[in-house]
């Protein structure tokens, strides 16, 4: 029942009296009255990572070298990646703690079929099955928890034990040393090979050249159907913003060894999901679903099928995950998946600013939780101190992390944001 | 007088050992505000939910525009063009106005990339039709709208699908003076333009501001159908307390004890 009498040129505003910003520094006012609102967007991890930088830069020379930054792309490139799953769990307030030994089976399964001659698969074949299982593992869990009902904390943490299990059982069974080298050249090279100089620079500037086709395609559809944009200086600012930090990061990476070849998997991933995340209309429901599942249920919306898909979603990540992992360390061990994995990959979805409670997050938040993870991992590596050390470090982080964010809340419940 | 749109023939609802509804009849017309009352337990919620496909009747007639219809779901009641906007709204506080009004039927391009400006645009046009000029803007996340502006935004994604039946319940419940005011503009503004409206409310002044027509239930039972412009706030009371009763043995005479 839509009224025919607008033209689309003259859609009237909404608001009597609201007016949309429409200058940059009018879009600027909005922005500032937001943030002061409490809405801070990624202003706060953005400064908690300037932070980090210039504390662990002024602790040791070496922190802010360019072979360093290359490392810490290579430790950030799994925690990222399973945290891409753990985004899309969290979004729908569920929590899933087998994630990181889902995370180990993928690569065990993969090593143990790539071994030589035994079967010696090839390894398009071994990573498909490893993908396969993490998923199907995955799809188990949600089935488990949508049909019974049962909360995917036990669930999860049942499977968290079961797979635990399995990996030692794997290992136990078919190495006597506790360890399995990965021989295969391809698989290696994930989390070990860096791109050439001109391929970083094409892979980081079409990345670019991506977004910015996309707003710009956008840009124009809401102006051709007389729908309010944000000022084009606003959106010529952004995708500059963009392409100096890709820019930056690129020529750096360059100057050592290059791009890690692992941030084209990362990179292909984060557009993937952070697509379907916010443009499909599978995203859109598994944040309504997040929001408020009766809602989501009287709107005809399967929430069973959407939730089960999110628990695949987070097994095949971690399959992915666990790939990148054995490939960086060239082998799978009987401790694969375990020690701070889980922590690590739930504590960056959730410093990127993915919320507990469902329902609010983006997927580029598991970037930016992984960086700040390994930024503080690799200065305290620098630093020698002992790993008891590291984990106070991290778990004041992450506490930090979730403080500014209950206080931004907070902010914005009192002035009627949310 | 137009024919009803939506009409319910000897409809009855149990649950278990609880007789819900028995033989109730009901029916709306296009243009029409019919109200629904009665007291707590009465049936109101269990019609409208049997109406909305969310449970089928034990026994009983449907008819939409004249013809027996089954509906075996809520996709069937949506399909009729009957939508029920529930008292809690269903909104998703997360979601802003558009992507609530579109919920569930997402438009698409190319297959599978949702179509925002599109919806923006209609989700627009629809709240300027019926002169909702509260909200600041359709992106605004519904978690900071008023309670009458989330009533207004649920009424606007009920008549947004070419809807012909628009049922609310309770629209007014939790609302203040100005925001009910809002409100019962919106519904008289939904039969000017040829919907039928059922509303659920227990503020007879909201009823006798916007009903044209008055069907009162008791125990399950359809009691009274009145014309509101010939009857009472009091006669409605009465109906709605003591009503007579055609289905209770004893009680198919007007009671004085009840």
């Amino acid at each position: 029942m839509t009224s025919e009498t607008q033209t689309p040129d003259e859609l009237p505003p909404i608001s009597r009296e609201h007016k949309e910003p429409t200058t940059v520094a009018e879009f600027f006012q909005a922005w500032w009255v937001r943030v002061q609102a409490g809405d801070l967007g990624f202003l706060p991890i953005i400064i908690g990572l300037v932070v980090i930088v210039i504390i662990f830069g002024s602790l040791d020379s070496r922190y802010l070298t360019e072979r360093n930054f290359t490392n810490l792309l290579l430790q950030m490139a799994s925690f990222a990646t399973i945290g891409i799953g753990v985004v899309f769990v969290l979004l729908l307030a569920e929590i899933d703690l087998a994630i990181a030994f889902n995370s180990a089976v993928g690569g065990v399964v993969m090593t143990l079929l790539l071994r030589p001659e035994d079967p010696g698969w090839p390894w398009p074949l071994a990573i498909a099955v490893a993908l396969t299982v993490t998923t199907a593992i995955g799809f188990v869990m949600g089935v488990i928890i949508t049909k019974t009902g049962v909360p995917s904390f036990v669930v999860s943490l049942a499977f968290n034990l079961g797979l635990n299990g399995v990996v030692l059982i794997l290992m136990t069974e078919f190495s006597g040393s506790g360890t399995i080298r990965i021989a295969d050249e391809t698989v290696r090279d994930i989390s070990n090979a860096f791109l050439p100089d001109l391929w970083g620079w094409l892979l980081g500037i079409g990345g670019v050249a991506v977004v910015a086709g996309t707003e710009l395609l956008k840009y124009r559809t809401r102006q051709q159907r007389g729908l309010p944009n944000k000022p084009m200086g606003i959106l010529a600012m952004q995708l500059g913003g963009l392409a100096v930090v890709v820019i930056a990061a690129v020529w750096y990476a360059n100057l050592d060894r290059g791009v890690p070849f692992v941030m084209v998997v990362l990179g292909f991933f984060l557009v993937m999901w952070s697509f379907i995340a916010g443009r499909t209309r599978f995203g859109r429901h598994v944040y309504a679903v997040g929001g408020n599942p009766e809602a989501a249920r009287r709107a005809g919306i399967s929430v069973d099928r959407v939730k089960i898909s999110v628990f695949m979603i987070g097994g095949f990540m971690a399959g992915v995950g666990g790939i990148v992992i054995a490939s960086r360390l060239q082998s799978v061990a009987t401790n694969s998946g375990g020690g701070p994995l889980l922590l690590n990959v739930i504590a960056a979805a959730v410093i990127g600013g993915t919320s507990l409670f469902g329902g609010s997050g983006k997927v580029v938040s598991a970037l930016l939780g992984a960086l700040v993870i390994a930024a503080v991992e690799n200065g305290m590596g620098l630093q020698n101190v002992n790993s008891g050390v590291k984990f106070v470090v991290t778990g004041l982080v992450l506490l930090a992390a979730v403080l500014a964010d209950a206080f931004a809340k907070r902010r914005q419940t009192a002035s009627g944001i949310r | 007088m137009a024919d009803p749109i939506l009409e319910c023939r000897g409809v009855s609802k149990h649950f278990g050992a609880v007789q819900a509804l028995y033989k109730v009849d009901f029916e709306v017309r296009p243009g029409e505000v019919m109200a629904l009352v009665g007291d707590n337990g009465a049936g109101k919620s269990t019609l409208i939910k049997g109406i909305a496909g969310i449970y089928p009747f034990d026994e009983g007639q449907i008819l939409f525009e004249g013809k027996p219809v089954k509906i075996h779901g809520p996709k069937d009641s949506s399909d009729l063009g009957i939508e029920v906007v529930y008292q809690d709204l269903a909104l998703a506080d997360n979601l802003d106005v558009v992507a609530n009004m579109f919920l569930g039927r997402e438009k698409v391009q190319n297959g599978f990339v949702i179509d925002e400006a599109n919806m923006e645009r209609t989700a627009r046009e629809t709240l300027t039709g019926l002169s909702v000029t509260t909200l600041q803007s359709v992106r605004q996340v519904v978690a900071g709208l008023s309670g009458g502006q989330r009533q207004s935004v649920a009424v606007a994604k009920a008549v947004m699908w070419n809807s012909k039946v628009v049922i609310l319940d309770e629209p007014t419940a939790a609302l203040g003076v100005a925001q009910t005011r809002q409100v019962l503009d919106l519904v008289k503004r939904l039969a000017d333009q040829d919907l039928a409206v059922v509303i659920i409310s227990h503020n007879l002044h909201d009823i006798f501001e916007v009903a044209d027509r008055i069907t009162s239930l008791r125990l399950g039972q359809t009691v009274d159908l009145f014309q509101t412009s010939e009857v009472t706030q009091q006669d409605v009371v009465h109906s709605i307390t003591a009503g007579r009763m055609k289905y209770v043995p004893g009680m198919e005479q007007e009671e004085e004890t009840a």
